[in-house]
């Protein structure tokens, strides 16, 4: 409850660990705002049929609100009429300000439980937080809408927040490190995707670091970090123990 | 989903014989040069080269962004793209070049003709089996007896006349076929020169308009002569693209006295592979790629070698001349926001070309398909000074 977890990926793709989340949450019975910025509706779909979710049937059963970035901000580039004259959550693009109040507020008020609801806790899932800062965003601003979100659904509505961002070791994009940095110090989980260290093996195919911070009121817990090689199939995804890969033993 | 199985009647030995029925007017394979993948459910496109259709996992998938790295000299990327844009015009696709150096009207002079003829394709074979047997016997000296035993990659995949040609470069598209097809122009220095501010337009193609409002875009935030941090820039186009490629030629280098590499030109860097529909990114295992250009053959092959290894670094050094621009800060409101958001947009719009979805029904493609059979190929030659060896590719 009032989680934060952060989702990184280094030099791999570590969009199985949204996809394990979104049909981890949707099975749980949490309502949940999912923001795509990366993807169609139609893959996330495909996928999490697979792995035993339907994301439609989510959708029209009211628990999952799906912001599917790559259409929606069409729109407002454009500068059509947005329908029934609310402001798209996407307003920020066409201005030159990068304000993402918009945004925030679409959150809020999706998340905000309704009277008919018998949802769980909400959850706010956002794939790529990076992509934001190519659209134009400054960091300071993602930093803030971030917060906004947490002091919202962790708080308020005390429930969980789960970003993924890309990152990289010796990256030179200043930007994304710092909003990479400052999240690592926020969250309360962090789920860390790489690539192995050794270069590209057909049966491992990356690396997964866990680390869970401890609470900051006993200062004897320190932080628990714990290291899993992974290899991804089709429907599921096999962690073993660094070396104990099947290929190997 | 094309074909439906049934049990048919039964043969006189009593054994049930299955006919397969395919429905009369299969929506799949309508539009001409694409074919649908059998590993996530997209339709594919060729990219011009069955051999780098053949490294992608049998072509790019329509609706994605494959984004291509520039060698030293930009001599076989832009090869890449004529391929890419003779691909599209021998298939009656319409074409949307966009260009900030080179006018599009030149550069659509310059295409090469394909190779339709059976007589060439007979010749081209031969070619081939010649290849491959060299390459077998290279395989049997026993300096590396592992890789004797791996299945070789495959250099020519088996070619339909409907996917993926076959191009001489000696030869020029005849002009006639290149006034049939439909193609768009944005060509940089012109648009600047415009002075009127173009509010809502009424076009016909969606994709000029999107152009219309990057231009506007650039306009207001002013060109601002500085470099910026190329390493960045690149950085964040990749992870926004959906594949993307690096040549590394060998022209110049000094690994073009390396009798390893002497039958090839350059090598092929994979960096990315999209990951539709799936959780599984379907990686090649061979990382090892050089090419070989002919005049009628721009082959991709595996290369057996193990100082290659030891030589790779992590970012190609075909990248390494972008790194010695002037390093500045980065300025508000300056040109990097417009080629990001073009990237980003040009995968947005790219997404809305796609066709075939796993699941949906079959009735959204009846009237979605009557904008969309005109299957536009982009090609971005993006802002030449600005971000030098930043070459798009959108279907």
């Amino acid at each position: 409850q009032g989680k934060f977890t952060l989702l990184c990926n280094t030099k791999t793709n570590g969009s199985f660990l949204v996809h394990h989340f979104l049909s981890f949450y949707l099975k749980a019975g949490c309502k949940v705002c999912f923001v795509a910025l990366l993807q169609s509706f139609s893959h996330y779909n495909i996928i999490a049929q697979k792995l035993g979710v339907s994301l439609t049937a989510a959708k029209e059963r009211g628990q999952l609100v799906f912001l599917e970035g790559l259409k929606s901000c069409f729109g407002v580039l454009f500068g059509e009429e947005q329908p029934g004259g609310q402001t798209s959550p996407f307003q920020w693009i066409s201005k030159d300000g990068s304000n993402l109040k918009t945004m925030y507020e679409f959150v809020r008020t999706s998340l905000m439980p309704s009277a008919s609801d018998s949802w769980k806790c909400p959850v706010l899932l956002v794939d790529e937080l990076s992509v934001l800062l190519s659209l134009g965003v400054r960091p300071v601003d993602v930093l803030d809408f971030v917060h906004y979100c947490r002091v919202a659904v962790c708080s308020q509505l005390k429930g969980n927040v789960v970003v993924l961002v890309h990152s990289s070791d010796d990256s030179e994009d200043e930007e994304n490190e710092l909003v990479v940095k400052s999240l690592c110090h926020q969250s309360n989980l962090i789920l860390w995707a790489e690539g192995l260290a050794t270069g590209f093996c057909k049966d491992v195919h990356g690396q997964l670091k866990i680390i869970q911070k401890g609470s900051p009121k006993l200062r004897a817990e320190r932080n628990l970090l714990r290291i899993y090689q992974y290899k991804i199939q089709d429907k599921n995804v096999t962690f073993f123990a660094r070396g104990m890969s099947a290929a190997v033993l | 989903m094309a074909a439906l199985a049934t049990g048919g009647a039964t043969s006189s030995d009593g054994a049930t014989s299955f006919q397969r029925k395919v429905p009369a007017n299969s929506r799949l394979a309508t539009i001409a040069g694409t074919r649908p993948s059998v590993r996530h459910g997209q339709l594919l496109l060729s990219s011009g080269l069955p051999s780098l259709d053949c490294v992608l996992g049998g072509g790019l998938a329509v609706g994605t962004l494959l984004l291509i790295g520039e060698d030293k000299y930009n001599i076989y990327s832009s090869l890449l793209f004529k391929y890419f844009l003779a691909e599209g015009i021998v298939c009656g696709h319409n074409l949307f070049v966009a260009s900030a150096k080179e006018d599009p009207a030149d550069i659509l002079k310059e295409l090469p003709a394909p190779i339709l003829d059976d007589v060439h394709k007979k010749q081209l074979d031969e070619e081939e089996s010649a290849v491959i047997s060299k390459q077998d016997s290279r395989e049997s000296m026993k300096i590396a007896w592992r890789y004797q035993n791996l299945p070789k990659m495959e250099v020519s995949p088996a070619v339909s006349a409907r996917f993926g040609h076959y191009y001489d470069l000696s030869k020029t598209l005849s002009p006639e076929l290149l006034q049939s097809r439909k193609w768009h122009r944005f060509f940089l220095p012109e648009e600047l020169s415009l002075q009127s501010e173009i509010k809502t337009c009424n076009m016909t193609c969606g994709y000029t308009r999107l152009l219309q409002s990057i231009q506007r875009i650039i306009c207001q935030e002013g060109f601002d002569g500085s470099y910026p941090q190329n390493k960045a820039i690149m950085e964040r186009v990749t992870n926004l693209s959906d594949t993307v490629v690096g040549l590394e030629s060998f022209i110049g280098s000094e690994r073009e006295t390396n009798p390893l590499y002497k039958d090839y030109h350059g090598l092929i860097h994979v960096h990315q592979i999209p990951q539709l529909n799936s959780l599984i990114c379907d990686v090649s295992g061979t990382k090892d790629l050089a090419f070989r250009l002919k005049r009628k053959l721009f082959s991709i092959e595996w290369v057996q070698d193990n100082y290659l290894r030891q030589e790779r670094n992590i970012y190609p050094p075909g990248f390494s001349y972008l790194l010695k621009q002037k390093d500045s800060a980065w300025g508000e409101g300056s040109l990097q926001h417009s080629t990001f958001l073009m990237s980003f947009l040009a995968k947005a719009t790219a997404f809305a070309s796609r066709l075939v979805r796993h699941s949906e029904p079959l009735k959204q493609t009846g009237s979605g398909r009557i904008h969309q059979t005109a299957e536009l190929r982009m090609w971005c030659d993006g802002h030449g000074q600005e971000a030098p060896g930043l070459l798009v590719i959108s279907t």
